[in-house]
Parts: structure tokens; C-alpha cells; sequence
């Protein structure tokens, strides 16, 4: 089994988010990134195929070379071999073409990626692949068994969850259940030395349609100061929840 | 020309967010100067859409379609847009539009823009407001191509009323065997309690809560408001609570009407996931603790002593308000 696990290069969790050049671009000033949650999960499931299955797994980031650190920390996570395609991702449309050729000239029978980037949270980067490639497509998925070409996978609903049944080739939309948080690795030394020798090919784009474009960033207005009720006077709370916040 | 939405129902009952997409579908047709067209897949009381505006409903009755398939969903909603000539297409964010929203995009060549918050800002060049990194941060987002897939995030737009006098039309979409490729073979669904996406209250748990022993006083609190339970992220990962109630950054969005936290400190993965919410509590014996820079009301104080008090104080409320 060939497996591609997209890699989404995104601020780390605790970052301060800033806008800047007139609040047109993502201020990237101070920003640490890391291989996007979703990702890492999944990529750690592709470990999982390729110690127990003999999974060959490759990974790729569409991004410009600032995306490279993320991409050798994948590498000395375990994964063989890795893609970048040069280009800034500007949208998921267009992230989903580049990935598509990508998928196309790899020959990949699984191909996972995350439910969502936490950055610009689209969503849709594992669904519109699936459909330009004309492969299955399981989101929010959470477990994930391979035996030939059967899958056995689960996703989650709201409320609960959904056994699913389908076949390779294959595109999830990954997330936290795929693995425990306990088995995420952190790369040790050997792996980071072998990462250095691995292949990282950088591939140019191919050309791509630009469905959306972000114009403008703004925040979200500043928070009043939270009106602090005594321990003693719970009952203020429930007036306060009715009359003024008038949720209950 | 009109605008199309998918109005999501569960076991033939709209759900809550069918309600306000409609209301959603009726403004943006407003603005491009057209009507408002859903289409519902096994739903009863379709005649319910036209308190918010639907004029046309595309009734598909289909045995085939009685467990959610993203494929041959997408199918009944691409095939309606088509005969529709809808350029727009609305759904909500539940986790079956999310899962079918890109798919029918693809399918259409159009741009999609999910999470979005607000009615189009403009309708040439058409532009949506949405949020980015995790509700860090709003983006202006155009969409540049003739076909449009807007997913509206949860309890942002409200329910609108409009009355409209609606016309009913069997609608059946052309399916084949390719199109249940995947399968759904079990359903696990916890029934009878809201799940955190359609609830209007959710009432969360941290690790302040020291075990999964403590949970009943948050059931209950839980079952008087008729809240969903959810809780932070060690919660989930220790195994006190199952990881479908994770919420946060990593785990589920939060957009509830009333969000209260309860032994949770407030890291900024946390917030990140829960600061949708319109009116957010927290109970904390720390008056350090991050969360009270985030929320509208809190209380200093032992959990173990203030839940129970606000338990017997709102079911004194509930019994006057009766
Ligand atoms: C990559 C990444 C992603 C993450 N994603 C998420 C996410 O999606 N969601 C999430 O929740 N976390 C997430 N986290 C974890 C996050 O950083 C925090 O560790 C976590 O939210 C803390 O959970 P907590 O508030 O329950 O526990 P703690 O931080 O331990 O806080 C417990 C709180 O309970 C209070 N307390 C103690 N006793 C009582 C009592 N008797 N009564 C009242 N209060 C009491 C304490 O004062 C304290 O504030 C993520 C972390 C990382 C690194
Ligand atoms: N620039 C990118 N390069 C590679 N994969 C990506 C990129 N952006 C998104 N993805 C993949 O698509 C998933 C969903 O991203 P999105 O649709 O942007 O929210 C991510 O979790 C990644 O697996």
C-alpha cells in the first residue's frame, strides 16, 4: 500500500494571531509552525500502516520553502519520502488541484489528510480532492482498518459515530482518534539525522483556478470585563443568565 | 435563477440549523434579487420552511437516502441546483454538510467558503464574512467563480421569520450503484440527548472536575437546561469522558446560544474552539484562571459546592417560569 499524508504547515496553537499590510496578510512576525493537528494524527496512523502493513508513505505540503522545517520534522516522524509543490497555498481550491497531480504521478492508494487546516479551517481540501480524483471519501474519520483493498472506517457524527464500509483507492479527512494523543512521536535524534537524508523533491506547480481570495482580515471586538458573581449568591447568576443575557 | 438550500432533517424532523439556513437562503435571495428554493431529503412538515422564507421546496422521498451518504447526497443536491439553474448553494456546518459541502463544490466547479457568519457583504463581487484561525479572526473572502457553495457556520445568523406560501415539488434524483461506494454499516447515535452542535446550551467540564465520578452534578445541570455535556481535551484523553464531547481547537466547535465551563482553566486551544459562543460562564476556584478574561459571568469558587446550588436555584427557576 502507497499511502500520501497532506501535510498543512500552520501557526502553532498558542500563537497570537495579527493581521498586517493594511490587514490583507496573516502577520507571520514571531509565528512558530508546526504540522497541522489534524495532520499529525494522521500521519501517525500512516506510521502505524507502515510499521504493521509495510505502507510506503510519502508526504506532501503544497507551500513555499518556508514550509520545509515542517516538512523534515514529518520525515524524522518516519515518513520516506517527501513533496513539496512550490506555490503559496492560496486556497483550498486551489491546494486540492496541485495535491490532485500530485496523487496522480505517485500512484497512492490511501491518501490522508485532516478534517480541517487550523488556520483558515476550510474543510475542504480532502473533499475536493476525492472528487477530482474520482476516489472515496470518508470525513471526520476517526478509525481507520486496510485489509487488501477493504476498509474498515469510522467517522464521527454529531452525537456519535458512523461505521463505514468502502474500498482503495481512498481519501479521509483525519482527526484525533485515528491515534491516541498518547502515541503522537516526537522525532528523536536518529530520526532527524535520517530525515536530512531523505528525498524531499520540490515539484512547480501546475497551472490552477482561484475560486476565492481573502480581501481583508479583521478580530473579533475585545471583551468586556466578565461580571463576577459571589459564591454565595448563586441565585444572581440564574436572574442574570434570564434578564440580561436572556439564554434560560 | 435561485438560490438552493439543503434543509437537514434527522429521522423526518428538520433540524434546528434547517431553520436558520432557510432564513439565511431567504436573505441572500433577497440581495441577487431572486427566491429561495430547499431541497429536503425524507423530511416531514416540509410546509414548516415557509415561516422562513422558502417559496419552493424539491421534496426527494428515497429509501436509498434513509442513512446520510455524502455521494448520493451530493447527487440530489448538484442534479436540484441543475434543474434550478441555482447558482448559490447553502448549507449549514453540521457534520454531514461539512462532509458533503466540498464534494458538491468539486462537483459544481464552485468556490466554497465555509463558516461564514453573515449575510454577503456585497453580492458583486460576492463576498462573505467567515472565521479564521479557530475564531482568532474574521476573513472578507470573495468568490470569484459563476457557481457559489456557502457553508453558514451554526447560531450565527439566527432563525428569521418571513412568511412565504410555499409549493411542493417531488423531486428524484437519478442514483446509481457507484454512488453508495461507501457504505454506512452501523450507526452509534447517543438518542434522546442534544448533541453539541445542535444544542443551544452546552454545559463543559475540566479536569478541575478531578474524576469522571464527579460528572453527575454536570448531567444534571445539564438535563435542567436541557444543555449537551462536553469537556476540555486532558478530560477526553484521560478516558473520563468519551472523545465525541472533546471540544476546543482539536476537538469539536462550540457556537451554543450559553457555554459554561466548569474546572477549566482557559487555554488558548480551549477558547479558540469555544469563543463562538454568545454568552460563555465559567466556574473556577483560581481567579487567575485564563477563562475569566473570556467570559461574560463567572464565579470564584469551588465547583463542588457551586454547582449544586446553581442546580437547586435554576430548578426553583424552572418551577416558577413553568
Ligand atoms: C496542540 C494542542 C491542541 C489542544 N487542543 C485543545 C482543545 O481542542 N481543547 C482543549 O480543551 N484543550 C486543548 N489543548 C490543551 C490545553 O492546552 C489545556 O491543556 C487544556 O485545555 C486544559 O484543560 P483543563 O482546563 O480541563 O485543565 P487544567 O488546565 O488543569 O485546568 C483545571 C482548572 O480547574 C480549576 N479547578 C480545580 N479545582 C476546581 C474546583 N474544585 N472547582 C472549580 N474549579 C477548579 C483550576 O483552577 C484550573 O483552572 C490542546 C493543547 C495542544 C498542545
Ligand atoms: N498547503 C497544503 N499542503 C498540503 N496539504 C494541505 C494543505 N492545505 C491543506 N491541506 C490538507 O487538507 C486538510 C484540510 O485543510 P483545509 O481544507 O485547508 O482546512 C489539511 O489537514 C491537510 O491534510
Amino acid at each position: 500500500m502507497k499511502i500520501l499524508v497532506c501535510i498543512s504547515n500552520v501557526p502553532d496553537t498558542t500563537s497570537k494571531i495579527n493581521f498586517t499590510e493594511g490587514d490583507t496578510k496573516f502577520d507571520t512576525n514571531g509565528v512558530q509552525f508546526v504540522i497541522n493537528p489534524n495532520d499529525e494524527f494522521g500521519l501517525t496512523r500512516a506510521m502505524w500502516f507502515k510499521e504493521k502493513q509495510g505502507a510506503i508513505v510519502h508526504v506532501a505540503s503544497v507551500g513555499g520553502s518556508t514550509a520545509e522545517p515542517t516538512i523534515r520534522k514529518a520525515l524524522a516522524i518516519g515518513a520516506d519520502e517527501a513533496i513539496r509543490v512550490n506555490a503559496e497555498p492560496t486556497d483550498g481550491h486551489f491546494v486540492a488541484q496541485q495535491l490532485a497531480a500530485v496523487v496522480k504521478n505517485g500512484g497512492y492508494d490511501l491518501i490522508i489528510a485532516g478534517r480541517e487546516s487550523i488556520d483558515y479551517n476550510g474543510g475542504m481540501v480532502p473533499g475536493i480532492l476525492a472528487t477530482l480524483l474520482d476516489m472515496n471519501f470518508v470525513n471526520m474519520c476517526i478509525d481507520i482498518e486496510v485489509d487488501g483493498n477493504n476498509v474498515q472506517a469510522s467517522r464521527e457524527i454529531d452525537g456519535g459515530k458512523e461505521k463505514i464500509k468502502t474500498t482503495l483507492p481512498l481519501v479521509i479527512g483525519g482527526q484525533k482518534g485515528l491515534v491516541q494523543e498518547s502515541d503522537l512521536r516526537i522525532p528523536n535524534m536518529r530520526g532527524i539525522m535520517m530525515a536530512r537524508k531523505k528525498t524531499l523533491n520540490v515539484v512547480e506547480p501546475i497551472e490552477a483556478t482561484v475560486a476565492t481570495s481573502d480581501i481583508k482580515f479583521d478580530k473579533p471586538a475585545p471583551k468586556g470585563a466578565v461580571k463576577l458573581v459571589d459564591a454565595n449568591n448563586v441565585e444572581e447568576l440564574v436572574q442574570l443568565l434570564h434578564n440580561e443575557a436572556k439564554v434560560i | 435563477m435561485s438560490v438552493l438550500v439543503y434543509t437537514e432533517s434527522d429521522s423526518g424532523k428538520f433540524k434546528k440549523n434547517a431553520f436558520e439556513v432557510a432564513s439565511y437562503a431567504n436573505a441572500v435571495a433577497k440581495l441577487l434579487g431572486t427566491t429561495a428554493t430547499a431541497i429536503s431529503i425524507n423530511a416531514n412538515e416540509n410546509e414548516s420552511l415557509g415561516q422562513y422564507g422558502i417559496s419552493k421546496i424539491l421534496n426527494v422521498s428515497s429509501d436509498q437516502l434513509k442513512t446520510f451518504n455524502a455521494k448520493a447526497y451530493t447527487k440530489a443536491i448538484t442534479q436540484a441546483a441543475k434543474q434550478e439553474g441555482a447558482k448559490v448553494i447553502i448549507v449549514s456546518s453540521s457534520s454531514d454538510t461539512k462532509f458533503l459541502a466540498p464534494i458538491v463544490a468539486a462537483k459544481l466547479e464552485a468556490g466554497y467558503v465555509s463558516n461564514v457568519v453573515t449575510a454577503p457583504e456585497s453580492a458583486n463581487p460576492f463576498t462573505v464574512k467567515r472565521t479564521v484561525f479557530s475564531n482568532k479572526g474574521y476573513a472578507h473572502t470573495q468568490i470569484h467563480t459563476d457557481n457559489k457553495v456557502i457553508g453558514l457556520s451554526n447560531n450565527s445568523f439566527g432563525l428569521v421569520e418571513n412568511k412565504t406560501s410555499v409549493s411542493i415539488e417531488d423531486f428524484s434524483p437519478e442514483l446509481n450503484d457507484s454512488d453508495f461506494s461507501t457504505k454506512s454499516i452501523e450507526v452509534d447515535k447517543v438518542v434522546g440527548k442534544t448533541s453539541i452542535a445542535d444544542a443551544d446550551i452546552v454545559v463543559s467540564g475540566g479536569r478541575g472536575l478531578k474524576g469522571p465520578e464527579n460528572w453527575g452534578m454536570i448531567e444534571e445541570l445539564a438535563d435542567i437546561l436541557g444543555a449537551a455535556t462536553a469537556c476540555s481535551k486532558p478530560v477526553s484523553d484521560m478516558g473520563w469522558r468519551p472523545h465525541s464531547e472533546h471540544v476546543g481547537q482539536t476537538g469539536k466547535p462550540v457556537a451554543s446560544n450559553l457555554y459554561i465551563a466548569i474546572g477549566i482553566s482557559g487555554a488558548i486551544q480551549h477558547l479558540a474552539g469555544v469563543s463562538a459562543s454568545k454568552t460563555k460562564v465559567v466556574i473556577n476556584t483560581d481567579p487567575e484562571a485564563p477563562f475569566f478574561k473570556a467570559a461574560d459571568y463567572g464565579i470564584v469558587g469551588d465547583a463542588f459546592e457551586v454547582v449544586p446550588k446553581l442546580i437547586e436555584k435554576l430548578k426553583e427557576f424552572k418551577a416558577q417560569n413553568a
